[in-house]
C-alpha cells in the first residue's frame, strides 16, 4: 500500500525515468549522481560503479542476468486484470490499467518464467515496479501462483523476486486475498520438498512482505533495500518520532533475523547456485 | 448505550418508551398501549435504518462504542468454561491478541482472536486489538496445539489492522503474519474464522485463513480501511463514504465476490442492540459448521482450503 507516497520520499526515481536521463544515452545514478553511459549501466547489472547503488530494474532485466545465455520461455503473459470492482477513485481503475499496460509495454506488476541457472532447471517470478507500484491483485496473485505450479509440476525450484509497495488497493479484498493463494501455494512446494529462494529487492512492503516474500527457504536482498510490512512514513506517524538511522533496510533485517544474507547483484548467480547446489 | 449519528430515531424512541414505563409506575395508570404503539414504531424504524444502511454506516456499526468483542463470544458461548492461555513463548504476551481452550457443549475448540478494549484504559492495554508479531505467534503456538490434539480452530476478527510500530517491524511483522497465513492454509483440523467487528487487511487475514470464512452482517473486510484508502487515492479524509462504496468491504459484497463462505444475520439494528441473541446464532453457526467439517479427513480438508484461496481472483486469459 501507498506504493505512489514513497517515490516522494526521494528514495529513487522509477526506471523508466532513470533509463532515460539524460537523452536517452547516459544514466545519472540517483543516489551519488555520477552519470555513466547507459551501456556501461547495463553491463554492470544497473549497479553504480561508483557507489554501488542497486538500481531498480524489471522482470526482464532479472531473467538475462540470471537464465543462461539470457534464455527463457516466459508463462502466462498475457493474463490481464478485470477490474473486477469496477474502481474509480480520482480516476478509474480500467484507464489507469490502460494507460499503464500502454506506457509499461506489461500487462501486470509480475514477470514469471523457466529456463536454466548453471545449468540447473528453475521457474523465476519477478516484480514489475513501474507497473503501478508492483502492486499485487488477482494477476499478480495467479501468476506467482501458477509459477509455483509450473515448479511443482516438473520438481524444479523456484525463485522470487519481490518488489511492490504491497497490495492494490483497486482491487481490494481480492488483492488481499492474493496473500493467501500465494501463501498456501507455498505450503505445498514446502510439503512437496521443493527448495524456493525469496530474493527481496527496493522496495518489498505491506502485503507481499507479509506473504510471500518472507516465506523462502531463504529469504535473501539485495543491498540497501527497504524491506518493511508497514512503510516507513507510517511507522514514523505511529511512533511519533524520527526513526533510526537504517531503520527497514536489508542490513537491518539480517541483524534482526529476518534474512540469511545480503547478495550483491553480480553475485546473486553465484549464490543461488551454491544454495540449490547444496539442497538438491 | 451509545448512539450513533443515524441511530437517532432510535435513541429518540428508547426514551420515549422509557419515560412512559417511569409514568405507568409512578402515576399507577395503564400506559401499555402507549408502551405497545412506541415499541412497535421502534422496531419500524429500526427495520427502516437496518434496510437502508450504507457502506461507510455498516463499517460504522462494525466499531459501535457497545458492540461485543471477542472474550465477551467466547465467556458467553463456553457459559465461562474457557481457559485463557497467553504468550508466545518468544517475546512476550500480547495483550491484543487472546486465546486458548473453550467448551462449545461437548465440542473442545481452541479459540484464537483480536481483542478491543472496553475503556479508555483497557483500549490502551489491548493496543486498540493491533497486534504485534508476537500476537500472530501466539496464535499460531495455539493452532499448533489444537492440531496436536485433534481439535478445531475458531478464530474471531476484530482488527483495525496489525500494529505498524517501530518494535513490531523489527520484531517481522510481515513474517509472522506470513507465516500464519501458510501454516493456517496446512493445518489438519477445521478452522472456523467469523468477522465479528473490524476486518483490517493484513492484521485480519494473518489469522482469517479457514474452511468456513463467515462474517457478521454489520462488519467489514477489506486490504484498507476506507478512511486510510480515501487518504492515500483521494490524498484526502474527505473520501471515506465513498471510499467504503468502492472497496466493496461489506459482508454482501464479499460474498457476492466469492471471498467468504456466508453471512451471519445479527440482532435488528445490530450485535449491539442484543448480545444475548448475537452468541447464540454465533454458537450455533459454529457448532453446525463444525459438524460439517469433522466429516471430512484432514488431507481433503486441507485439500478444499487451499483450492477454495487459489481459486480467488478475476482477471483475464
Ligand atoms: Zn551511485
Amino acid at each position: 500500500m501507498g506504493w505512489f507516497k514513497r517515490s516522494k520520499d526521494g528514495i529513487t526515481t522509477n526506471t523508466v525515468d532513470k533509463k532515460e536521463t539524460p537523452e536517452g544515452l547516459w544514466h545519472k545514478c540517483p543516489k551519488c549522481k555520477v552519470i555513466v553511459s547507459v551501456d556501461d549501466n547495463k553491463a554492470n547489472l544497473y549497479v553504480c560503479a561508483n557507489c554501488g547503488h542497486h538500481g531498480r530494474i524489471n522482470a526482464k532485466e532479472y531473467f538475462q542476468i540470471l537464465f543462461d545465455d539470457g534464455k527463457f520461455t516466459e508463462l502466462d503473459a498475457d493474463l490481464v486484470s478485470q477490474d473486477p470492482l469496477k474502481f474509480e477513485d480520482t480516476k478509474k481503475y480500467a484507464d489507469r490499467l490502460k494507460s499503464t499496460i500502454a506506457k509499461t509495454g506489461l500487462n501486470d506488476a509480475v514477470s514469471s518464467a523457466y529456463g536454466k541457472l548453471n545449468g540447473k532447471d528453475i521457474t523465476i517470478a519477478a516484480m514489475n515496479f513501474n507497473f503501478i507500484g508492483g502492486s499485487m491483485g488477482s494477476v499478480v496473485g495467479e501468476k506467482i501462483a501458477r509459477a509455483m505450479d509450473h515448479s511443482l509440476k516438473h520438481k524444479i525450484p523456484f525463485l522470487m523476486i519481490s518488489k511492490s509497495g504491497g497490495a492494490r488497493m483497486m482491487e481490494a479484498a481480492f488483492s488481499l486475498m492474493q496473500m493467501a493463494k500465494t501463501s498456501a501455494k507455498i505450503a505445498l512446494l514446502d510439503d512437496a520438498k521443493i527448495p524456493y529462494i525469496s530474493l527481496l529487492t527496493d522496495p518489498t512492503t505491506g502485503g507481499v512482505t507479509a506473504s510471500f516474500a518472507m516465506l523462502g527457504d531463504i529469504n535473501i536482498a539485495e543491498p540497501n533495500a527497504l524491506i518493511g510490512f508497514a512503510g516507513p512514513r507510517v511507522v514514523k506517524e505511529t511512533i511519533g518520532k524520527e526513526l533510526p538511522e537504517g531503520f527497514q533496510t536489508s542490513e537491518f533485517l539480517v541483524e534482526k533475523g529476518f534474512l540469511d544474507f545480503i547478495v550483491e547483484r553480480k553475485d546473486l548467480k553465484k549464490k543461488i547456485t551454491q544454495f540449490l547446489t547444496a539442497v538438491e | 448505550m451509545e448512539y450513533l449519528d443515524f441511530e437517532i430515531p432510535v435513541k429518540e424512541l428508547e426514551a420515549q418508551i422509557e419515560k412512559a414505563k417511569i409514568l405507568q409506575q409512578e402515576s399507577d395508570t395503564d400506559m401499555s398501549k402507549n408502551i405497545d404503539e412506541l415499541t412497535a414504531r421502534l422496531v419500524k424504524t429500526r427495520k427502516d435504518i437496518s434496510k437502508k444502511l450504507t457502506a461507510w454506516q455498516r463499517v460504522q456499526l462494525s466499531r459501535h462504542p457497545n458492540r461485543p468483542y471477542t472474550l465477551s463470544y467466547i465467556n458467553a458461548m463456553t457459559e465461562g468454561n474457557f481457559l485463557e492461555l497467553f504468550g508466545d513463548r518468544g517475546v512476550k504476551d500480547d495483550k491484543a491478541m487472546i486465546g486458548g481452550w473453550g467448551m462449545l457443549g461437548k465440542e473442545s475448540v481452541m479459540f484464537i482472536g483480536q481483542q478491543k478494549g472496553v475503556n479508555t484504559k483497557m483500549r490502551q492495554y489491548r493496543n486498540f486489538g493491533m497486534a504485534n508479531p508476537e500476537g500472530y505467534r501466539k496464535a499460531l503456538r495455539l493452532m499448533k496445539m489444537a492440531e496436536k490434539f485433534n481439535k478445531p480452530v475458531v478464530a474471531l476478527i476484530d482488527t483495525p489492522g496489525a500494529f505498524p510500530g517501530l518494535e513490531a517491524e523489527e520484531r517481522g511483522q510481515g513474517e509472522a503474519i506470513a507465516r500464519n497465513i501458510m501454516e493456517m492454509a496446512r493445518l489438519k483440523v477445521p478452522i472456523i474464522c467469523i468477522i465479528i467487528g473490524e476486518g483490517a487487511s493484513g492484521g485480519a487475514i494473518g489469522i482469517g485463513v479457514g474452511d468456513r470464512v463467515l462474517m457478521l452482517e454489520n462488519t467489514w473486510y477489506s486490504v484498507i480501511s476506507p478512511e486510510s484508502c480515501s487518504s492515500i487515492l483521494w490524498r484526502s479524509w474527505d473520501y471515506k463514504e465513498v471510499a467504503a462504496e468502492a472497496l466493496k468491504l461489506t459482508a454482501k459484497d464479499m460474498l457476492k465476490n466469492k471471498l467468504i463462505d456466508g453471512v451471519i444475520s445479527e440482532p435488528l439494528g445490530g450485535a449491539h442492540v442484543n448480545p444475548i441473541e448475537m452468541f447464540e446464532t454465533v454458537r450455533k453457526t459454529i457448532l453446525s459448521e463444525l459438524r460439517k467439517l469433522k466429516k471430512l479427513p484432514p488431507e481433503k480438508l486441507v485439500e478444499q482450503r487451499i483450492n477454495k484461496f487459489c481459486e480467488m481472483g478475476v482477471f483475464n486469459g
